[in-house]
């Protein structure tokens, strides 16, 4: 076992874990941050998709030891104040998600993207997240609700994102 | 009393933003695998490399003394109570099938079947002692190709003695719907046109996202299953039929589950073994699949051998379809595997008016992964034969290949149609559809430069494609269920229950797994009893909740379920109305119920029902002989199928150097009804298109010499990705189904049907003067290469669909008479 602190979603956890854990274990199992999925075992999925210091990762490929002392974002901390994220609103107003399995990975992967590229072209968003499998959409609307994010990132939300 | 509500505008119609989203964009989803429970145990499988063997002995002294393992077990520690898998659907009473285990007990039929489960205190820990595991196995001969399992050398199930299933036959001068098909033939050699073509379905993983998980807690007085599933109720009844465990005293519930396209309709043999640990032990288990496990034993698709002859006057109108299929069951006989090619067997003649029609079907047992539904299910490889030889019919022609379409398909002024298979078609404008996408398309502008490219001998050439579908959906009329042998109805139900804070819940009997029934059935009972759209809410999936219904797939849920609802909600109205009257100091038939309200007529005077719910609730004031109450249930029956339709257009740009394609446009106009929110149907449109795009030209589950699945992960199974597809163009005709009040025809599996053939006809279509006629799916840029290359010995892939029949007598080597 290895003691790691790390910051996720905004608080200081500390844990001991098998240096072997994945961090979406970590993320799931001691965390139960079960708002970031497995899809799959060889990284191809994109659906555990989360932010390792501001940058996207797929957290099936980082070891919970690789965050000792980093900073973690999950789906669940993505909305700030009880406010959607503009992505997360995006892709409920274009429809950007039926089953709901791959979206906090598309989501966490778009944030990431308009991160580097506020103002992409449709091509450059579909670069931008092939890293991502979605079986459900066919995409058209997912990067279409990227598109709307990144066209409407600075007005305020006004979904709130707690439990109605 | 005075009620001052506003008739809201309709919602039936709008683009609802979906009441599911709030809780899946912020990762507050209950997913199968999310739930933990108070001394939860996890499982691990262990799965046979083999395609076929004997099990001579299984060692689990190692495994046992893992860290933290509870249990190993084998199939033969629980032969006696892990039950039995069954199919619900033997096509003919002759139907031949081995017997299932949920895990093997003495002989594996498959690589994956289960021959041992270890359960320990985490999943890490029983995948580490299932490592431990030693099986002896004594390989057995596997037979793996479709064609060769039907000759019987190799057997899948010697026991069996033989690796034929069922056979099946339609025929439309039997049946009375038609003239003789070989007649038709005969006359075409003579004077007319014969396309005869051999295709190849290959086969398909559904590939959901979310793996399969199930949990079984067996403490308290039911036992409780939630499982990534389709179909709970379906579970729950297969449960207590193989298991002896009473069906009052098992609780399915199918949480949030992500995504299914059909292969999440299933029983699943780890469902039941999880059911019996879970009894054996006395504690909660769970297992969770990965994603290879996922790939290898979930159930595969399509997997169809068609033969094809397609006969024709000299003038284009088609006098004859011979379908001949041979249909790939893989190990075992899945839920409704045995059944899916015969939801295609109606759909050969698709929108056209052939007069005469046969369709042969032999099912096959081989040592490969077993088959079942994959969104469209028998529909995709129906109209992919179809729209293929039609194409076919149009080059041998020289002419459109819409005009030639055009030529045989039912006209607008004939519907209702029935057709040479026997159903009646109750409404379509096949015209209409065709003019709007061929516009949306800019289809005289795409022929024109596809003409200039061909001219000019570009590198890359333009091809178009085309594929006019219909599709038989919302399954299904009960007692047409039961005349081809299916073991259960097709109904579906509804119960709205008026609470008195004026909400109203509304339990429903279909599952959905990402296709927003809390939205779009909202959207109705917003509009029917005429309360706000927030008010509404869904539930299902929950046997103790939902206790009636048959769950969702082929594309039924709106057009049954839906039809349920509306059911209800109209009894809800005609309960509430004589308590009404009765508030209100009226008599009944003075009531009129409009946008939410009783109103007497002529006066101001009214109530809404969700007044009168108030008032049911408290019970203080109401009619002597009523019961207190408005709630109400139905359950809903549909006299026929519906039938959505549509154009698809497709341009493939193909490079003839590299063989490699590239999608440039992409239009479909679908009539599916009555549209009850046009954002979830272009969703469900999209997806669908994508799926059967896929199978066109990446998606193959592949076998290696010894039965081993190689695309066994997501670095081998292709599904594509954003990078890989383009945005596409939507359009929609309205043509209502007739027989129910919401009009709905179904939308989940349009995209998926149409689109397959599109995409190949395009593929063809933009080098045919290259002398290819033909490209095997999926149609890689090798094989498209390939062809361009081979074009002067016949233009197709080796091993692909091609005409190679002996003309002097058709039928040859056909699975004509195998079953007998």
């Amino acid at each position: 076992m290895t003691q790691i602190s790390l910051t996720v979603d905004g608080t200081q956890v500390t844990d001991d874990v098998e240096p072997r854990m994945l961090l979406v274990q970590y993320l799931r199992e001691k965390l139960g941050k079960t708002g970031t999925v497995v899809g799959c075992d060889t990284s191809n999925c994109g659906a555990c998709t989360v932010h390792l210091d501001g940058r996207s990762v797929k957290s099936c490929n980082v070891l919970a030891v690789q965050a000792n002392g980093h900073e973690v974002t999950t789906i669940e901390g993505l909305a700030t104040n009880g406010e959607l994220h503009p992505v997360q609103a995006a892709f409920r107003e274009c429809h950007g998600l039926q089953c709901g399995f791959c979206t906090p990975g598309m989501i966490m992967q778009s944030v990431d993207l308009l991160n580097e590229n506020p103002h992409p072209t449709e091509a450059e968003v579909r670069v931008g997240l092939e890293g991502n499998l979605c079986r459900c959409t066919g995409y058209h609307n997912i990067v279409k609700a990227v598109l709307y994010a990144a066209e409407h990132a600075d007005e305020p939300q006004a979904e709130k994102a707690g439990v109605q | 009393m005075t009620a001052t509500t506003e008739a809201p505008s309709p919602e039936i119609g709008k683009d609802r933003r979906r009441k599911e989203d709030q809780r899946l964009i912020t990762g507050r989803t209950r997913w199968t695998d999310n739930i933990t429970l108070p001394g939860m145990l996890h499982m691990a499988m262990v799965r046979s490399p083999f395609a076929h063997a004997k099990i001579t002995s299984i060692d689990t002294s190692a495994a046992k003394s893992g860290t933290n393992v509870v249990a190993v077990v084998t199939g033969k520690d629980i032969a006696d109570t892990q039950g039995v898998m069954i199919t619900a659907w033997p096509i003919t009473p002759e139907q031949k099938a081995p017997d299932h285990p949920p895990m093997a007990v003495d002989r594996v039929a498959f690589a994956g079947d289960v021959v041992a489960v270890v359960v320990a205190r985490s999943a890490a820990e029983a995948r580490d002692a299932a490592e431990l595991v030693d099986v002896e196995y004594e390989e057995l001969p596997a037979i793996l190709d479709i064609q060769e399992a039907a000759e019987d050398k190799v057997l899948a199930h010697p026991d069996l003695g033989t690796n034929k299933s069922a056979f099946w036959r339609f025929d439309s001068a039997a049946a009375g719907t038609g003239t003789d098909v070989d007649e038709a033939i005969a006359k075409a050699r003579t004077d007319g046109i014969v396309i005869e073509r051999e295709i190849e379905q290959q086969r398909l993983i559904p590939a959901f996202i979310e793996p399969r998980s199930v949990v079984v807690d067996p403490t308290g007085e039911q036992i409780t299953m939630w499982s990534a599933t389709q179909i709970p109720h379906i579970v729950r009844f297969a449960l207590a039929a193989t298991t002896g465990v009473p069906e009052s005293k098992i609780r399915v519930i199918a949480p949030d589950v992500g995504g299914g396209f059909g292969g999440k309709l299933a029983l699943t043999p780890e469902e039941w073994i999880a059911f019996a640990i879970a009894r054996r032990l006395s504690k909660p288990v769970k297992y969770t699949e990965t994603r290879s496990e996922s790939l290898q034993s979930g159930h595969h698709g399509r997997a169809q051998h068609q033969k094809l002859a397609l006969a024709a006057e000299k003038d284009g109108t088609v006098t004859g379809l011979k379908v001949e299929l041979i249909a790939d069951l893989g190990a075992y006989a899945a839920l409704v595997g045995g059944g899916v090619p015969l939801l295609g067997a109606f759909m050969y003649n698709a929108i056209y008016k052939f007069p005469a029609y046969r369709f042969d079907c032999q099912t096959v047992f081989t040592n490969r992964t077993f088959t079942d539904a994959y969104r469209g299910a028998g529909r995709p490889e129906a109209t992919f034969a179809v729209e293929r030889l039609m194409d076919d019919l149009a080059t041998r022609l020289g002419v459109d290949p819409l005009a030639i379409r055009e030529k045989n398909w039912i006209k607008h002024e004939e519907f209702p149609f029935t057709t040479v298979a026997g159903l009646t078609y109750d409404s379509g404008n096949y015209e209409a559809a065709t003019a709007k996408a061929k516009e949306m398309f800019g289809y005289d502008d795409l022929r024109a430069e596809q003409k200039r490219r061909r001219d000019s001998g570009d590198r890359v050439q333009l091809g178009i494609g085309v594929s006019t579908f219909t599709e038989m959906c919302g399954l299904a009329p009960s007692r047409v269920l039961g005349s081809l042998d299916y073991a259960a109805g097709g109904w579906d139900h509804a119960t709205i229950r008026m609470l008195p804070t004026g909400k109203v819940e509304v339990v429903i009997g279909v599952s959905p797994h990402g296709q927003g029934h809390e939205t779009a059935f909202s959207q109705i009972v917003a509009d029917r009893l005429g309360v706000p759209f927030e008010d509404v809410e869904i539930l299902h999936g929950d046997t103790q909740v939902s206790a009636r219904g048959m769950d969702t797939y082929g594309s039924r849920s709106l057009v049954v379920g839906g039809e349920a609802v509306v059911r209800a909600a109209d009894k809800v109205v005609e309960r509430a109305k004589p308590i009404a009257a009765h508030l209100l100091e009226a008599n009944v038939d003075d009531l009129e119920f409009a946008g939410g309200k009783f109103s007497v007529k002529g006066t101001d005077q009214g109530m809404t029902i969700q007044d009168v719910a108030l008032a049911t609730f408290t019970g203080h004031n109401y009619p002597e002989g009523l019961e207190p109450n408005i709630d109400a249930q139905a359950t809903f029956d549909p006299d026929n199928f519906s039938f959505p339709h549509g154009t698809h257009l497709c341009a493939m740009e193909v490079d003839t150097e590299t063989g490699g394609t590239k999608m440039r446009k992409y239009v479909c106009v679908d009539d599916v009804g009555t549209i009850i929110n046009p954002l979830i149907v272009a969703g469900q449109v999209h997806g669908g298109l994508v799926q059967g795009i896929s199978q066109a030209l990446w998606e193959e589950a592949v076998y290696d010499e010894a039965g081993t699945l190689v695309s066994g992960s997501f670095v081998d199974y292709l599904l594509p990705t954003s990078a890989d597809t383009i945005s596409f163009e939507t359009g929609h005709t309205t043509s209502p189904a007739s027989y129910t009040k919401l009009g709905t025809k179904g939308v989940g599996e349009a995209g998926t049907i149409a689109s397959t053939p599109a995409v190949v006809n395009a593929i063809v279509d933009a080098v045919r003067h290259l002398g290819v006629d033909d490209v095997r799916m999926p149609c890689t840029p090798e094989r498209v290469w390939r062809a361009i290359q081979t074009a002067g010995s016949g233009g197709s892939t080796e091993g692909a669909a091609m005409p190679h029949f002996d003309e002097s007598e058709p039928g040859t080597s056909s699975t004509e008479g195998a079953g007998a």
